[in-house]
């Protein structure tokens, strides 16, 4: 019995473990980014440009690209994600469609990054001519985010209860009504949060923006669609690997990693609270 | 005119539905139209199983096997570190924490799954490499075992998260009986309800494992890169997707070298696609329909 009992406590503690070292793995991580990152953050250094090639001023024209990029990725994708989860939630056929509809967004949404920035550079910057641009970055990563925003929407729709869109239908509503007026309504919360982790998720990527929009050097700020931009993912991998001054460059990847993170735990942060709190105050 | 209105609607929704498959066809063809040319000049087996990779000497040499095994090990790595925490964790969020403390360990595991690739191969190239060259006393911290270990906690929240799944759906009367009958805790987890969850977790590890061999930005900066069969778990290594991303600046668009890279991406693309695949059919049991 007595056996037992150290094999149930050992047990127990190791699975702690588990989970204490994933904490402390974190914890770490946290500390050293505040740590090395604070020591050059300021207002100047997210408002002001790079100087003296890279080894010193701030970073705001990759704070402009990262934003840019993100906010037309998730216009570009937003629109075709919702529509496709309701052609799969409300139509759904014919049904070989559907199957090879859901055979590709498992296959993209499983599909490594740099893959999409290949893609990206073959179609959109040389087939397309959009050449190295915000616009074949955007594209890149609207396509990157597909998948997410229509496995979300699909969710959010679906948790909907069939009641509401019975009802709707009895008083005589068509199913484009319902669809508008009920279900998109009521799933609207948890789309916009689970739209708002996409958002953390694409406005980190670098690997397909590598190839289609990033430049590591720019002092001025994007005027249009077809100009390079630097990118704060982009510019953190360009710190560390190119140039020749590290002892400059290093502090200040540091920095941009310290600004990228809050923006997209800080955004992923709210997503997630939110999403419970919609959760907790569920009436249905 | 009503009915105009819902067939316009019901349009809209089948031609944006058209557009992610037709991605997916443009990712296809595009990886492939690319990639093939590359094999009028190299045999696909001198390709697979050559291991000189030397594509930009005057007569380069394209041989990726030193690359594939790269991408295998250094997954390989990832899973040995990622398995323990990503499963230890799932089974002790769904089986031994409270309701309250699930609510704050959750958030935290998914917190985790936000941080951006990159940061994690900023935090490896410039903390934990330097820290494991001077702990073992080597020439460079950029090597297999660092990768494995930035690359293994990077996938723990999608291990931990679908296996936490896979644990969740297990039946409730599976653990009454295995409680009822006499087993401790630590038997009735691995003996009732791990056992129960399998199919799940072993479809969240092939998952993690598809991650981790297509991940580019962490084995970029972390693994070091030079192309060679690892000796030892200290050694510099070099996988495809760090190959694909380092090399294509250098290409010229249509020459050997930039199809060769397609060619790696097209083999990437085969493997995660089957290993996808697979856990769908297979593990997860997710219907088509």
């Amino acid at each position: 019995m007595n056996k037992r009992k150290l094999q149930n406590y050992l047990g127990v503690s190791v699975l702690s473990l588990a989970i204490l070292i994933t904490f402390g793995f974190l914890i770490v991580f946290i500390i050293r980014m505040f740590y090395m990152g604070s020591s050059v953050l300021s207002w100047d250094f997210v408002f002001s440009s790079p100087q003296k090639g890279m080894t010193a001023g701030g970073i705001f024209p990759a704070v402009v690209g990262t934003f840019w990029l993100t906010t037309l990725a998730i216009l570009i994708a937003m629109p075709l994600g919702v529509f496709t989860a309701i052609y799969l939630t409300n139509y759904g056929k014919p049904v070989w469609l559907v199957r090879i509809l859901r055979i590709s967004i498992n296959t993209l949404a499983g599909t490594p990054s740099i893959i999409f920035g290949l893609f990206g550079m073959a179609i959109f910057v040389n087939l397309m001519g959009f050449n190295i641009s915000l616009l074949s970055g955007a594209l890149t990563l609207a396509i990157l985010a597909l998948p997410m925003i229509i496995n979300n929407t699909e969710e959010a729709i679906r948790s909907v209860p069939k009641d509401f869109s019975d009802a709707s239908l009895a008083l005589g509503a068509t199913q484009r009504q319902t669809i508008l007026r009920v279900l998109l309504p009521t799933a609207l919360p948890n789309i916009l949060t689970s739209t708002i982790i996409s958002i953390g998720r694409i406005a980190g990527e670098t690997a397909p923006i590598m190839f289609t929009a990033a430049t590591f050097y720019s002092r001025r700020l994007p005027k249009s669609w077809n100009d390079e931009v630097m990118a704060l993912p982009y510019h953190i991998y360009a710190l560390m690997t190119e140039g020749t001054h590290a002892e400059a460059q290093v502090p200040i990847a540091y920095g941009t990693a310290l600004v990228l993170l809050m923006m997209v735990l800080s955004i992923s942060a709210i997503a997630i609270y939110t999403r419970y709190a919609i959760r907790r105050n569920r009436k249905w | 005119m009503k009915g105009y209105k819902e067939k316009l609607f019901k349009a809209i929704t089948y031609t944006a539905s058209l557009f992610t498959i037709v991605a997916l066809f443009g990712i296809i063809i595009s990886l492939f139209s690319e990639g093939l040319p590359i094999f009028k000049n190299v045999p696909i087996a001198k390709f697979l199983g050559s291991s000189a990779w030397y594509p930009t000497h005057e007569f380069p040499e394209f041989g990726a096997f030193t690359l594939i095994m790269g991408s295998i090990f250094v997954s390989l790595g990832a899973l040995i570190i990622g398995i323990p925490l990503g499963l230890g964790s799932a089974i002790f969020v769904s089986e031994i924490a409270g309701s309250r403390l699930k609510e704050i360990v959750k958030p935290i595991i998914e917190l985790l799954a936000g941080i951006p690739s990159v940061v994690y191969g900023l935090f490896g190239m410039a903390f934990l490499a330097p820290l494991v060259r001077v702990w073992f006393n080597l020439d460079t911290g950029l090597n297999l075992f660092t990768v494995s270990v930035v690359l293994g906690v990077m996938i723990v929240p999608i291990i931990a998260s679908l296996s936490e799944d896979a644990l969740a759906n297990v039946p409730k009367s599976i653990r009454e009986a295995s409680l009822a009958l006499g087993a401790t805790k630590t038997e009735c987890i691995f003996r009732a309800v791990v056992p129960a969850a399998k199919n799940g977790i072993i479809g969240s590890v092939l998952i993690g494992f598809g991650r981790a061999i297509g991940e580019t930005m962490v084995v970029l900066m972390v693994a070091g890169g030079s192309a060679q069969i690892p000796h030892s778990m200290f050694d510099s290594i070099r996988p495809m997707t760090s190959t694909i991303a380092a090399e294509m600046g250098e290409t010229v668009m249509g020459d050997m070298h930039y199809s060769s890279l397609f060619a790696l991406a097209i083999l990437l693309f085969i493997i995660t696609f089957v290993t996808n695949l697979v856990t769908e059919l297979v593990f997860l049991r997710r219907s088509y329909r």
